[in-house]
């Protein structure tokens, strides 16, 4: 008899797993033709890309592309992927390869776009950015929440009550009092939600979608019936201006996209950060995380399941009230009816497509604020794209995204259930 | 250390889970607690760790009174706790696992993971107890995991160390290996509580053994002295058959046919690779192995659970690779699937309810898209009465009833159709001994009838009992093939842990 020498276990792919890979190489190749006859055939001129803005330290000379020519590399360089794809495969790099394709695609849609014409890519990436405030917030109270195995759907309505009450608040005390408020509200509904999905078990997805509502028809209900007729002294909230910072904010071509933005940027640069370290580097993220993983193991260790769940909750939703003042606070400067508008779903989106990581939240949500900036921008150019098509953008990422592009991401084990002490 | 534990008792609604129990344990010996499944040692265990607060009686610790509020209060009186289901997070690292917490930090609560890594080290070292503390928990083997499970209670500095049915989940070598850290702890000065219904286990590693019954210390015994059967009979409260009565087996034709079947797991490694058997009419074979080696995908992919990637499953001469779970049902197959509670029934679900579950759809017990009712009962009744389900009523929601009475709904529900194979997974994991002899004379009975039955179990003694051939899985492949007459369970433990033969 000998011992048996151990060996790492094979691989395989499963039948769903080739089945998934031949569709995304067909795509690949539907992609490729889909660009060869709209973005090629017959576009004339060159498109100008702006690579400075006005102001900048440094000049950048203009980038000048044929549009036809760049759509021509483009469906090969797509047909070609597809081409692997459908023959041996990208294995690991599967997704590295399709966040590729997909940014050669939106760039060779720009330059169909602005063919003939001038478009700023910088103010079109800063625009991504700034886009992206209020979903990055809206992913980072879920990150918090879902580490805990806490769902959040209520964070749209968060988002809406901050930027409510920043309004409101900050009309009459200041920007200032406006974010702390928005700060206060989103802790309030998240100490609601943690009422009810801790102590007495509701189901997370309804006390989230409960939350919505009560803050859409509140809000909707204060706007028309205050607001509107006190515009001038309740709905004028003097907002933050941008703040260059020194030497990064000099940078060509990234200083003005990432450094030269308002407080609330600088604040989800530093909140992600921050998140990221405390989960994965302090005591308290380490128990945070085993709560979300197996709250049994933690509590036989004397770890208070319940504490840690009500406290990320809240910060969670305090996180949420923040983002939500941006709205008002940092960019509108008054409150409108809705203007959240499903930016709270699409952070929960973020959260996901960033596999419940801060960093990659972020990562997420800049996807889905270029989406969003798309339409503003290529509002200006005058495609023959219907606007309504152009505003549905990021809700198509988002779908898209979401159903399954990204593969299977995996949540924290516990996520969605109530624990209950034996 | 002393610890003592005067006159527990717990009430559960309706049940009395202990009943003034008394047990004493000092530094330096094990402690071997005897009961069957439903003897109420898990809830003594969790009274002494502060999970359940006890409705009397006193827990006192070098003479004084404890009042654990808390597993954290227990911790820090110096009791540890080895879980029968691992407390691990499967995601974290073993240092992760260990310290959790108890975390070394820097200044702000910062983790300090190399101080964690050198403690797991030390302890490692100092126990024998070797592992990488650098390695993720859901990677490792259970026999891995378990190791840490014991480096977690040492890192709390435990002085009483409790392990609940710590074999379960082990190869015969890793219990042999188990056994011998047990031993090192004791001389090392732990007191070790040793919580098993194994009667071997128990006889071989305590110093003094406790019988616990229906919530009731029954007896002591002493592991030198004391016989297997007495032990048996103090534990059950009666004289126990501890062989399966059966003739030799009849096999005729073949029913089960399985040809390089190859099935991949939620992560796609082929965990069934490349296996063929067959099964004949009128005999048992058993699939012995150590829960992981493949025995859960092998089922789902015979019952249509889950697709095969390749290879071909016949019955009775006709391919059924590509069946759906009802196609394979309707063809006269039988399941008594591995986790009764997840996949056997509908534990909301009454008894009546449950015992059509496979057959609901069709005549008798509906007619078009109407139920038919009292058919349903009327069925019910009469196999509540044949298979000796204990129920108070057939309207009862079976997640009231006891494991072994909810075993039995299973298979009188699988039983009393007309079947040519039957696979069983882990038919009486859990089970009392009364509920384990009745399932066991049933698989038998069914097999006299000339059914061909798979059985799958982690338990070598199970699998030695039942099966007229057994074949053993090891990584997704079989490895080996005997009838139980010509070998025995240490041989059977070393093809278990991938020993092969040359």
């Amino acid at each position: 008899m000998t011992a048996a020498t151990a060996t790492a276990p094979r691989v395989l792919r499963s039948p769903a797993e080739i089945r998934r890979s031949r569709i995304i190489g067909i795509i690949y190749l539907m992609l490729a033709a889909f660009v060869l006859v709209v973005f090629a055939m017959g576009t004339e001129g060159d498109a100008t890309f702006k690579l400075a803005a006005t102001g900048d330290r440094f000049e950048i000379p203009d980038l000048v592309l044929s549009a036809a020519g760049l759509s021509y590399v483009a469906a090969a360089f797509l047909a070609f992927l597809g081409g692997i794809q459908l023959t041996r495969g990208f294995g690991k790099a599967t997704n590295i390869i399709l966040g590729l394709a997909m940014a050669v695609i939106a760039f060779t849609f720009l330059g169909w776009a602005a063919a003939g014409k001038s478009l700023s890519l910088v103010g079109m990436l800063q625009l991504t950015v700034v886009k992206s405030v209020p979903i990055t917030f809206g992913a980072l109270s879920g990150v918090m929440c879902e580490r805990v195995a806490v769902i959040n759907i209520g964070i749209e309505g968060m988002l809406l009550s901050g930027a409510f009450l920043g309004a409101l608040i900050g009309s009459v005390a200041g920007p200032w009092m406006g974010i702390l408020a928005g700060i206060l509200v989103g802790g309030l509904l998240a100490f609601a939600l943690a009422v009810l999905a801790i102590k007495y078990r509701v189901d997370q997805i309804i006390a989230g979608v409960v939350i919505n509502i009560f803050a859409l028809g509140i809000t909707s209900y204060l706007t028309s019936s205050i607001l509107v007729e006190n515009s001038d002294t309740l709905n004028r909230v003097d907002i933050f201006r941008a703040w260059k910072v020194p030497l990064l904010g000099d940078i060509p071509f990234i200083g003005p996209i990432f450094f030269n933005h308002n407080f609330f940027v600088y604040g989800m640069y530093v909140l992600v950060a921050v998140i990221a370290f405390a989960l994965f580097k302090t005591r308290w993220g380490l128990r945070s995380r085993a709560v979300g993983e197996h709250p049994k193991a933690a509590d036989t260790l004397g770890i208070n399941v319940f504490r840690f769940r009500y406290l990320n909750v809240i910060l969670g939703g305090m996180i949420a009230g923040f983002g939500g003042a941006y709205f008002t606070v940092g960019s509108a400067g008054a409150f409108d009816e809705n203007m959240s508008a499903g930016r709270g779903f699409i952070g929960l989106a973020a959260m996901i497509f960033g596999r419940w990581h801060p960093v990659g939240a972020l990562g997420a949500a800049l996807v889905f604020g270029f989406a969003d900036s798309l339409q503003a921008k290529l509002a200006i150019l005058q495609t023959p794209i219907p606007g309504e098509f152009l505003l549905m953008a990021p809700y198509i990422v988002t779908v898209i995204v979401v159903a399954g592009v990204v593969g299977r991401a995996r949540p924290p084990a516990a996520d969605g259930q109530p624990y209950v002490k034996e | 250390m002393e610890l003592e534990l005067k006159g527990i008792t717990k009430r559960f609604p309706g049940v009395l889970a202990n009943d003034r129990v008394n047990l004493e344990i000092k530094s330096g010996e094990i402690l071997g607690l005897l009961g069957e499944n439903g003897a109420g040692k898990t809830t003594l265990m969790n009274i002494l760790y502060g999970l359940y607060s006890a409705t009397e009686g006193d827990i006192l610790i070098d003479g004084r009174v404890q009042d654990f509020q808390s597993p954290g209060d227990a911790i820090a009186a110096g009791i540890g706790m080895v879980h029968q289901h691992f407390m691990l997070v499967p995601v974290f690292s073993v240092a992760e696992n260990v310290v959790l917490g108890v975390e070394p930090t820097r200044a702000a609560g910062i983790l300090n993971m190399e101080e964690a890594r050198r403690d797991v080290r030390q302890i490692s070292a100092k126990y024998g107890l070797e592992v990488d503390p650098d390695a993720v928990i859901e990677d490792l083997p259970v026999g891995i995991q378990q190791r840490v499970e014991i480096i977690k209670v040492l890192f709390r500095q435990a002085e009483i160390i409790v392990f609940d049915e710590p074999t379960a989940v082990l190869t015969p070598q890793e219990v042999e290996e188990f056994f011998g850290i047990v031993r090192s702890l004791r001389d090392a000065g732990k007191g070790i509580i040793f919580i098993t219904h194994k009667l071997d286990e128990i006889r071989e590693v305590a110093d003094r053994i406790n019988v616990l019954r229906r919530g009731r210390i029954v007896g002591e015994a002493d592991p030198k002295v004391v016989g297997k059967e007495e032990l048996a009979e103090l534990m059950v409260g009666r004289p126990v058959e501890l062989v399966v009565a059966k003739e030799e087996a009849n096999p005729g034709a073949p029913v089960l046919e399985v040809e390089d079947l190859v099935v991949l797991d939620d992560r796609n490694h082929p965990n069934v690779d490349g296996v063929s058997f067959t099964v004949h009419a009128g005999e048992i074979v058993g699939i012995a192995g150590v829960q992981g080696n493949g025995q859960t995908e092998l089922v789902e992919a015979l019952t249509g659970l889950r697709t095969a990637l390749s290879g071909v499953v016949r019955l009775s001469g006709e391919v059924v690779t590509d069946d759906t779970p009802r196609e394979i049902h309707r063809k006269s197959v039988a399941h008594v699937p591995e986790d009764r509670q997840r996949s056997g029934l509908v534990l909301t679900f009454t008894v009546a309810e449950n015992l059509v579950l496979d057959s609901y759809y069709d005549e008798p017990f509906s007619r078009g898209v109407v139920m038919d009712w009292g058919r349903t009962r009327e069925n019910a009744r009469a196999l509540v009465e044949e298979y000796d389900v204990r129920t108070p009523s057939i309207e009862v929601e079976v997640r009231n009833l006891s494991g072994g009475n909810q075993q039995k709904v299973i298979v009188a529900r699988e039983f009393s159709r007309d079947v040519k194979f039957t696979v069983a997974s882990q038919p009486t994991r859990g089970l009392d001994v009364g509920s384990i002899e009745y399932i066991h004379e049933r698989i038998v009975k069914e097999r006299d009838a000339g059914g061909a039955i798979l059985i799958v179990s982690t338990e070598l003694d199970e699998v030695m009992a039942l099966s007229d051939r057994i074949l053993v899985m090891y990584r997704g492949k079989i490895v080996a093939e005997r009838r139980p007459d010509e070998t025995d369970t240490t041989k059977l433990g070393l093809f278990m842990a991938g020993v092969t033969e040359t």
